[in-house]
């Protein structure tokens, strides 16, 4: 920045760094971390499916109403669905071109994964409150 | 137009063509990058499988039992089958990733044992995962 400052930005947006689209690195970063976190919450999820593997109704109720899995089975959803939101949102911005298509497909990838999330969230809540 | 007898020559002639997608041999690190982007797809709409056996499990025994049936048929463990290789693909496509984002990895010939690592990774521990589950169910 010495010398002839050729830059046009204000030196607060320089600060901040966010470019024109107000979003800088977050959406990198934001899959970074939710893709380091997935490891070790998918691997859970994995590992408890397998132990459930023919479980009946009442074995797979208690399992999940355990406030362990249920605390991870929360975080595995909200970083998970995170995860694929950012993700499914990059895949639309890449193959469609059209203004409004693009618009309204990256909102209905939120509606999605907020539908996926409530619906599973509440299930579990409902198994560790409910009874 | 008219074209005159040598440009029709030239245009006749065979001249080299920049490497495009259909006369190109795919590396084996852009088959797996593209393999990661459809099991990324996959998965998202794997999703409704996890939400669904959650509502299931929260839901009545009959609501419960029928989920357990539809997952258990032909149709549901091949389902089930896709989606833990999906899985388990995506997370170690990730970790390459992960891998590469701290700028190790990257020569050439590296980046090609890894992708194929990703995929004889996600296929050993898909099928380790269906044997624990399996041996989970005779227990």
């Amino acid at each position: 920045m010495s010398g002839k400052n050729t830059d046009m930005r204000t030196p607060l947006a320089r600060v901040r760094g966010l470019g024109s689209a107000r979003e800088g690195t977050g959406h990198f970063w934001r899959q970074r971390l939710t893709a380091i976190a997935n490891i070790p919450l998918i691997l859970f999820f994995v590992g408890f499916l397998i132990a459930l593997n023919g479980a009946d109704h009442e074995h797979v109720r208690a399992a999940l109403a355990n406030p362990f899995v249920a605390l991870v089975m929360a975080l595995v959803l909200i970083s998970g669905l995170t995860h694929m939101r950012i993700g499914m949102q990059v895949i639309i911005e890449d193959y469609v071109h059209g203004e409004g298509m693009k618009l309204a497909l990256i909102a209905l990838n939120t509606f999605f994964t907020i539908a996926v999330g409530v619906a599973s969230i509440f299930a579990l809540l409902k198994l560790a409150f409910g009874g | 137009m008219s074209k005159s007898p040598a440009t029709r020559e030239f245009a006749r002639r065979e001249r080299p063509i920049s490497p495009h997608l259909t006369v190109y041999r795919p590396p084996i690190t852009m088959t797996m990058s593209i393999i990661h982007r459809i099991t990324g797809g996959a998965l998202y709409f794997g999703t409704l499988l996890v939400a669904l056996w959650l509502m299931a499990a929260a839901s009545s025994q009959a609501t419960f039992d029928w989920a357990n049936w539809a997952f258990g048929t032909w149709l549901g463990r091949i389902i089930l089958f896709g989606y833990t290789w999906a899985l388990m693909h995506h997370m170690l496509g990730g970790v390459r990733h992960l891998i590469w984002d701290t700028g190790a990895g990257l020569e050439k010939h590296t980046a090609s044992k890894i992708a194929w690592a990703t995929l004889a990774g996600s296929i050993l521990l898909t099928l380790l995962i269906w044997i624990a589950g399996t041996m989970a169910r005779g227990a």
